[in-house]
């Protein structure tokens, strides 16, 4: 194992208190991230707990320098691919959340609720879904976006168009999942599509 | 599948006039981040970051070399 010496070298104590800084930083975002892919606050919250832990067992793979929101939300979607193909969230969307948040801007001509937007984020593919969250909601590049995710850029870029455009059809049309049992329909089609995604990147915990 | 059922629609659904504009969506989908963002952090969340310290990183393959 010649490669040990790479990667396994021992960091010095003030890029570990850094290391500790910038992970303590990202996590309002890995919240945020989690939160959009999977819906209740909680078990987002459970997800971006374990991706800390993941995250602090390899942050000697961790390259100074880098983007700490990026590598963690690696991390994050590895993770959250791994539940949810275990079914842990299946049918846990909670109507509630949200709800609190909507305010649409004054002047905007048609409000948009935005637990319906996060209800019809939901019933996205989870591919379409990630990135359309990645690039919309957290700002990343479209090649910050295709690397966290192992795909090509204009494989994003594709997947962000498509999401929007199946956003603005929902919304517009009012075709939305209104309750759990629907949501239900909605996560057996983002299962489905879950072995495309966790099987189409080679993103596993990136040695 | 009789999806296209335009009920409920805050004003008539005559809106014309804006094919391709950006989404009105595309800032509350910003709105949805951010907020979570802004939130403040839960204790667990405090308390696993205190932890964090006690915790050894996993050695990366097989090198328990301890040099501080």
């Amino acid at each position: 194992m010649s490669e040990a010496d790479a990667t396994g070298e021992r960091r010095s104590a003030s890029e570990k208190s850094d290391f500790k800084r910038e992970l303590t930083e990202v996590v309002p975002h890995l919240r945020a991230f989690a939160r959009g892919l999977c819906g209740r606050p909680d078990v987002a919250d459970d997800l971006v707990q374990e991706t800390l832990l993941k995250a602090w067992a390899a942050q000697e793979r961790f390259e100074p320098g880098t983007s700490m929101r990026a590598w963690t939300f690696v991390i994050l979607r590895n993770a959250y691919l791994t539940d949810m193909r275990r079914n842990r969230f299946r049918g846990e969307y909670d109507e509630g959340v949200a709800e609190r948040i909507l305010t649409a801007p004054a002047g905007q001509e048609e409000p948009i609720h935005l637990s319906d937007l996060h209800r019809a984020l939901l019933t996205l593919p989870a591919e379409r879904r990630e990135a359309l969250l990645l690039v919309g909601a957290g700002g990343f590049s479209y090649e910050e976006a295709a690397a966290i995710c192992g795909c090509a850029v204009g494989t994003i870029k594709s997947r962000v168009g498509r999401a929007r455009a199946a956003l603005s059809e929902m919304l517009s049309s009012g075709a939305i999942p209104r309750r759990s049992s629907d949501d239900d329909v909605a996560h057996r089609a983002i299962l489905e599509e879950l072995d495309t995604v966790a099987s189409g990147n080679g993103v596993s915990s990136r040695g | 599948m009789a999806a296209q059922h335009n009920q409920g629609g805050a004003h008539g659904g005559g809106d014309d006039g804006a094919p391709r504009r950006p989404p009105e969506w595309a800032d509350g989908l910003k709105q949805l981040y951010d907020s979570v963002v802004e939130e403040a952090l839960p204790d667990n969340f405090k308390d696993l970051l205190d932890r964090l310290d006690s915790i050894p990183p996993a050695p990366s393959s097989d090198g328990p070399d301890s040099r501080g």
